[in-house]
């Protein structure tokens, strides 16, 4: 724990290190303990405003960013995309140095293209949050991820984790990616040649096609949504296509290992990406995750928002 | 706030030996005894790091004079401080431990060195989060003056006057890899 947190934004955990990443995954453990209070609320946060900035639609992330803000006592400004000037044709730094005209301390952003939480943070003096850029990271969910797996099977360096779906266009995956490697984990990415390219392997995971070959090897499968918004057809043949090959049927889950972990970051398609039984059967931590993305995004607040810019 | 964690330079003058920090801490474990008859509604809560080693020694200390197990626990004040905001260092958060419900129990804080009682402010803030214990006392090593708030101790191990210039600095076998002991560096 000699570690210290020196920086105001979190955007992505490609640039952060494995002790620093411990780090969070360390502070997160205590805040997960204030949810058990009696008052679940601590005075960490209390006069700073944070902004829910979402340009993409999002109800779990950004219900999540705000329950915890709220837990530590910050105010909490929501703004969408349909509410916002966005719509007018004011563009994302005006809109921003508006904000922060109002003393907003943190923004949570979450934005359609990759490079724009990076592209606000070098230009205001208040903390920014990457909930989501594009294809390109986010990095909250992969710490809840990694903390889950902390918390189930003790430590992440020699585990086996596969993930599972459309790779391609998955920051979940990326961010899942660079934090499991800097911990130690092997990482197994498994679908279609079309939405898991082999250009994936340079950055040091193995690739499959043939998903029940992975499965009895696995200590961890997280399963990515298949995102129907975002599906053209040249990259994906049809869903009883991809369920026949990919899905984690309840047959298929008999490959598991008796203690391997099923995640998912949500919402979850019951019947496509994973079946009933084995999103509420006894290896998925589904709701966990849920549980523990409060805890990490508490600690991210904590920690960037909580020192002195 | 606690000016414990200074690297050593200048002239440290020695306050307390291993000896003496444990003579106090018995005293101290003593009077507990005397304020408290009913001992097994007594959590010792010890503010991380030191507090916390300070808490178990003064528990194991109990139970050589009365063979009775105080209840010992961890009260994190880190995300209750007030300065959060204000420092270019956080201090690390750690996980509270205490024994619940806490509305029959006495929580005696247990830290190492009382200053401005800004610290045992946010323990008592803290403590209030989990519960309405029956009520709150302080135990600390070392009292060394300078209070900003209307807060006074229980229990002292030594009162120590100090300039606010100077630093006391608390080392603990388990806590700093050091010999027990108990220094004032001069300003």
């Amino acid at each position: 724990m000699t570690t210290r947190w020196t920086r105001k934004d979190l955007l992505g955990l490609r640039e952060l290190s494995a002790d620093e990443i411990n780090f969070i995954l360390d502070t997160a453990d205590a805040f997960k303990q204030v949810g058990t209070r009696e008052i679940k609320k601590v005075p960490s946060l209390r006069g700073k405003t944070l902004v829910n900035f979402f340009v993409e639609p999002s109800t779990r992330t950004r219900t999540s960013f705000e329950l915890a803000a709220l837990r530590l006592s910050a105010d909490v400004i929501n703004i969408s995309a349909t509410t916002s000037s966005l719509t007018k044709g004011e563009t994302l730094k005006d809109t921003a140095r508006n904000l922060e005209a109002l003393h907003a301390d943190i923004f949570v952003l979450r934005h359609g293209s990759a490079g724009a939480p990076q592209f606000l943070a070098n230009r205001l003096k208040a903390s920014v949050i990457n909930a989501g850029d594009g294809a390109h990271e986010h990095p909250t969910q992969a710490l809840l991820d990694l903390y889950t797996i902390r918390e189930k099977r003790r430590q992440i360096a020699g585990l086996h984790v596969a993930i599972v779906g459309d790779i391609l266009f998955s920051r979940v995956a990326r961010s899942n990616i660079f934090g499991l490697l800097k911990l130690g984990a092997r990482v197994t990415l498994v679908g279609p040649s079309t939405l898991v390219p082999r250009e994936f392997e340079k950055l040091g995971v193995e690739i499959s096609h043939k998903i029940d070959e992975v499965l009895p090897k696995a200590d961890v499968v997280n399963l990515l949504r298949i995102q129907h918004e975002r599906q053209r057809r040249e990259y994906f043949p049809g869903i009883g296509e991809y369920i026949r090959f990919f899905g984690l049927t309840k047959e298929r889950a008999k490959l598991l290992k008796a203690d391997c972990l099923i995640m998912h970051p949500g919402p979850i398609n019951r019947g496509v990406e994973i079946d009933s039984e084995v999103a509420d059967g006894l290896h998925s931590v589904i709701l966990n995750q849920v549980t523990n993305g409060l805890a990490v995004r508490m600690a991210v607040l904590y920690l960037c928002g909580g020192i002195s810019a | 706030m606690k000016q414990t964690k200074q690297k050593t330079s200048g002239a440290a003058v020695p306050i307390m030996d291993a000896e003496a920090i444990r003579g106090a801490l018995r005293r101290v474990a003593h009077e507990i005894i005397e304020r408290n008859p009913q001992l097994t509604h007594v959590v010792l809560a010890g503010i991380p790091s030191r507090g916390v080693e300070i808490a178990e020694r003064i528990a194991r200390f109990i139970h050589e004079i009365e063979t009775i197990n105080v209840e010992t626990g961890v009260i994190d004040v880190a995300m209750h401080r007030d300065d959060v905001g204000t420092r270019s260092e956080l201090p690390i958060v750690r996980e509270s431990k205490l024994p619940l419900p806490l509305e029959e129990r006495t929580i005696i804080v247990v830290d190492d060195v009382l200053y401005t009682g800004r610290t045992v402010r946010a323990a008592m803030d803290a403590i209030n989060s989990f519960g309405r214990p029956a009520r709150i006392q302080l135990a600390v090593l070392i009292d060394r003056g300078h209070r900003e708030l209307p807060i006074r101790p229980d229990y002292v191990g030594k009162n120590l006057p100090t300039a606010g210039g100077e630093k006391v600095q608390v080392r603990l076998e388990q806590t700093d890899g050091e010999p027990d002991e108990v220094r004032l560096e001069k300003s």
